[in-house]
């Protein structure tokens, strides 16, 4: 399978992520499958930021181990990034800005000194137009056709002042065409194949699934790296008729949110660990009320603040044991932007039927790579009941009315003769409040009991509903990996690579994390032989849940804590060592 | 037990839908405290008005005084301590048809849930905050609330209250909001008239109850109050006048102000918020069926 990787980096306020992502944009609109990663720091401008984009014609799940082309804004670039290249690779990098020699990287290195800045001055003396000349000479090199990043240039500047598109494409003509005089393309690049992907994160695969199964109200507090659900939703707010509310704090995006559900609407609210933690005891109050929420917690790497734009899912614990007491609630971990995209809607409807919160967790990889995703693989044909589904009949309504399911029909505040209080307090099946004068006379201890039953019930409804574990590759491999979210990616490029050198693995992965059938999980487990469990935290969170529900034991486990992804040479080593 | 009480409930018809009246259960407050005029002030403004039962959400976090919602026959939500207000937001921006009504205690209002509430005022979200003020933890039996007086003696702070109190009146100026009034428990003639207003108001309307809590408040007594309040239509108040209103929200002495202290007319957060103009959110249509389209943005 044919594959190229280009790296672009130099300093924050450089605008690295604008040029990597037209480069990963143009790969993606040749049809080619693109993995693009932005790997900043928490500061607006400094500090060393940097962009990969790595393109094939197979599908790749993550940023890979290597890269092809490096384009360095600054010498810092170079000394941090030349040793990924691979060998026939070349560094791109402007003369004027800093000095490299052939012997400053390996032999099998190339130099390409573009004359970026020079080129920049013939339009304006606006230094940033560089970036323009260097984006040409990285697509010839990356064997991009020239007409695709003029569009993508194009489109990216959008309705702006004629001069800045001319410019722009004039000074990326110049580097492209000063490219071309240096030498072929590189061997690597792939000849363009149609119809173009789409391109998205996971933040933007969970904005549209929200959209799409029938939210109608977001509201948030601005966290890395959940913020950019936000800026999706808010810029399509008035188009797709979603009200965005940016809130006051992380206690009321909950509480806002419990108030419109309970208003008959369906929400979400998202932040990152920090504002999921302000969230909890709202959390809890969703469980006893009874109003469904979708809440995703993209996590970062903590505690505390901790690493604002690194990744890790040291989160686990915190969704599992969210708020004071006991609440029933579903947690779902996607592991790419299709996913991200299809448990949110499954979010939504789990929410709605079970009438509890339902969790979604991501990181900051999942949330903020970019992955190349095929139009058919985003279905919009999501039904969306109508929530008024009861009628008033001669008795008094029963919000809490104990059922089976545990799960009773809900009514909304504007429908006639089904009135009720809902409520924080332990209640009875009315709604009545049974904390106060009648907390403790028998009566009330036994609605106590069956109130606590009847919403722990919705547990065993909901452990049937989830999406179960996946198996991916074959049955009676020698290695099992087991892995939930983000490092899933890693993980199935690590596969292919011991494939290639002849070992069989495969991979049983979590879409749903909680809650578990034991019964299941135990049975895929049967004919696993040596597992490998990977898993992006210090104490292996999923592990000790897995163990705890099922009694298996994980003796070999890879887990990371740097606040850097999984990349899969390092799952390979670790498997080596396994096997 | 209510589990047993199976009451048949009256028959609706379009044109004659019940009014919010008493519910079945019997408040629970000591007998005296002034929260009980505070919950029949409430009842006679939305009978006043004709607003039907099923289109009035009462909103409460948690304290004595957050039990209102159980003791009238509106729907209602009585969540968590501190969090009445962006519950009665959350409402309100899910169906906007509704009349809502934040209750709740100065604890709630002032203390845990004083951030939300400045949000909410300069918001000028369509809501009325009515907040029974005894200037105590009435639940907690007995600590200093964010409005217990210098040198008050309360169970957390037996040698007194060595803070200044916070203002809700000069607050709720501050922070924008457009209906700003403070009643008292001791003319529930009166404080209707405000709750009703209120309630007619376009855009946050804020009434402060001085409601004396006659078991841990032993200072901030009905006796106090009724040998201090002045009316302040009857003072020749302007209420127009946003300066004026801020000096009568100072006074606090030998004679204390209740009445309406500031109104103005704004645009709410509701009027503002676009997608809410094709009417109430829990109403309108959603999901992307069709409109496939919007993939193009990712190509
Ligand atoms: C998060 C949280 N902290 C503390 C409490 C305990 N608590 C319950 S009511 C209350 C204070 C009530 O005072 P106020 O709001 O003035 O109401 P009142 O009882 O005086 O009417 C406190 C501190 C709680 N329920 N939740
Ligand atoms: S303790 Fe005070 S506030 Fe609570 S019910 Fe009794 S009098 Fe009212
Ligand atoms: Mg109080």
């Amino acid at each position: 399978m044919k594959e190229l990787a280009v790296r672009v980096g130099g300093q924050a306020g450089d605008g690295i992520a604008s040029i990597g992502e037209s480069i990963a944009r143009s790969f993606s609109r040749m049809g080619l499958h693109v993995f693009g990663l932005n790997a900043y720091q928490s500061v607006i401008r400094g500090g060393h930021v940097w962009y990969h984009a790595r393109a094939s014609e197979g599908k790749v799940h993550c940023q890979g181990d290597t890269a092809d082309i490096l384009y360095a804004l600054d010498r810092q670039t170079v000394d941090v990034h030349a040793s990924i290249l691979r060998p026939g690779g070349t560094v791109i990098f402007d003369p004027e800005k800093f000095p490299l020699a052939p012997t400053d990287v390996s032999s099998e290195i190339h130099l390409l000194p573009v004359p970026t800045l020079e080129i920049a001055r013939k339009y304006t003396s606006q230094s940033i137009l560089q970036n323009a000349a260097g984006i040409g000479a990285t697509a010839f090199l990356a064997g991009i056709p020239i007409d695709v990043i003029h569009q993508v240039l194009t489109d990216s500047f959008g309705r702006k002042a004629g001069d800045v598109v001319t410019w722009n494409i004039g000074a990326s003509t110049d580097g492209y065409r000063f490219a071309e005089t240096k030498g072929p393309i590189h061997p690597k690049a792939i000849a363009k194949k149609d119809p173009p992907k789409l391109l998205m994160t996971g933040n933007q695969a969970i904005a549209l699934g929200a959209a799409a199964a029938g939210c109608k109200f977001l509201v948030q507090y601005p966290m890395t790296p959940a913020t950019s659900i936000m800026h999706w939703l808010a810029a399509h707010s008035r188009a797709l008729g979603i009200v965005v509310k940016q809130s006051e704090d992380e206690l009321a995006s909950i509480n806002m949110a419990i108030g419109a559900s309970y208003a008959g609407v369906r929400t979400m609210t998202a932040s990152s660990g920090g504002g999921f933690a302000l969230m909890t005891e709202g959390l809890g109050m969703a469980g006893m009320a009874e109003v469904p929420v979708v809440v995703v917690d993209a996590a970062r790497a903590g505690p505390s603040t901790g690493l604002p734009t690194k990744t890790e899912q040291g989160d686990l614990n915190l969704l599992l044991g969210a708020g004071q007491g006991e609440w029933p609630r579903a947690i779902l971990a996607p592991s790419d932007p299709v996913e991200a995209y299809n448990l949110t809607v499954a979010a939504f409807d789990l929410a709605e039927r079970f009438q509890t919160p339902v969790l979604v967790l991501t990181d900051f990889h999942l949330a903020e790579a970019m992955e190349g995703v095929d139009r058919e693989e985003i279905n919009f044909n999501i039904p969306i009941p109508s929530l008024f589904t009861v009628e008033p009949d001669s008795h008094r309504y029963r919000r809490y009315l104990d059922t089976e399911s545990g799960v009773s029909p809900r009514a909304f505040p504007g429908q006639p003769g089904l009135n009720h209080i809902a409520l924080s307090d332990e209640h009875d099946e009315y709604g009545g409040d049974v904390s106060d004068i009648r907390a403790g006379i028998p009566a009330a201890i036994a609605v106590r009991k069956k109130m606590m039953e009847k919403r722990m019930r919705k547990l065993k409804g909901l452990a049937k509903e989830v999406p179960p574990p996946v198996l991916e590759g074959p049955p009676d491999a020698p290695l099992t990996f087991v892995a939930w979210g983000s490092p899933v990616g890693a993980v199935r490029d690590a596969m292919a690579i011991l494939q290639e050198k002849g070992k069989a693995t495969n991979l049983l992965r979590f879409p749903t994390l909680y809650p578990l059938d034991p019964d299941v999980v135990r049975s895929m487990f049967a004919r696993t032989r040596k597992t490998l469990l990977v898993e992006g935290n210090f104490s292996g969170q999923f592990a000790h849940l897995l163990r705890a529900e099922t009694g298996i034991e994980f003796p070999h486990k890879f887990l990371k804590y740097d606040g850097e992804p999984f990349y899969p040479h390092q799952i390979v080593a670790r498997a080596q060592e396994v096997l | 037990m209510a589990e047993s009480v199976v009451a048949p409930i009256a028959s609706h018809s379009a044109t004659q839908l019940p009014i919010v009246g008493k519910s079945e259960v019997r408040p629970t407050w000591c007998p005296g405290c002034g929260d009980y005029s505070v919950v029949a002030s409430i009842e006679m403004a939305l009978k006043r008005l004709k607003i039907p039962s099923k289109d009035v959400v009462i909103v409460s976090g948690i304290g004595c005084s957050s039990n209102l919602p159980h003791f009238l026959s509106s729907y209602g939500f009585h969540g968590l301590h501190g969090r009445t207000i962006p519950v009665a937001e959350g409402v309100r921006w899910g169906n906007h048809g509704l009349t809502v009504i934040g209750t709740g205690g100065d604890g709630d209002g002032f203390g845990i849930g004083v951030g939300h509430l400045i949000h909410a005022m300069r918001r000028n979200v369509k809501l009325t905050y009515v907040t029974m003020d005894n200037q105590v933890y009435g639940l907690t039996t007995g600590q200093a609330s964010p409005t217990s007086r210098m040198g008050q003696k309360t169970k957390s702070t037996p040698t007194g209250v060595i803070e200044n109190p916070l203002d809700p009146v000069s607050l709720a100026l501050a922070s924008g909001a457009t209906y700003v009034a403070r009643g008292f428990s001791g003319d529930v003639k009166h404080l209707t008239d405000l709750v009703a207003n209120g309630i007619q108001h376009k855009g946050f309307a804020f009434v402060d109850v001085f409601s004396p809590c006659v078991t841990y408040n032993k200072v901030n007594t009905f006796d106090f109050f009724r040998q201090r309040v002045y009316k302040l239509e009857n003072a020749g108040h302007d209420p127009s006048d946003l300066g004026a209103a801020f000096q009568r929200s100072l006074e606090w002495g030998d004679k204390i102000p209740i009445g309406l202290f500031y109104s103005v007319d704004k645009p709410t957060y509701e009027d503002l918020e676009q997608v809410l103009a094709a009417g109430p959110l829990a109403y309108q249509p959603s999901g992307l069926k069709g409109r496939e389209k919007l993939l193009d943005e990712f190509v």
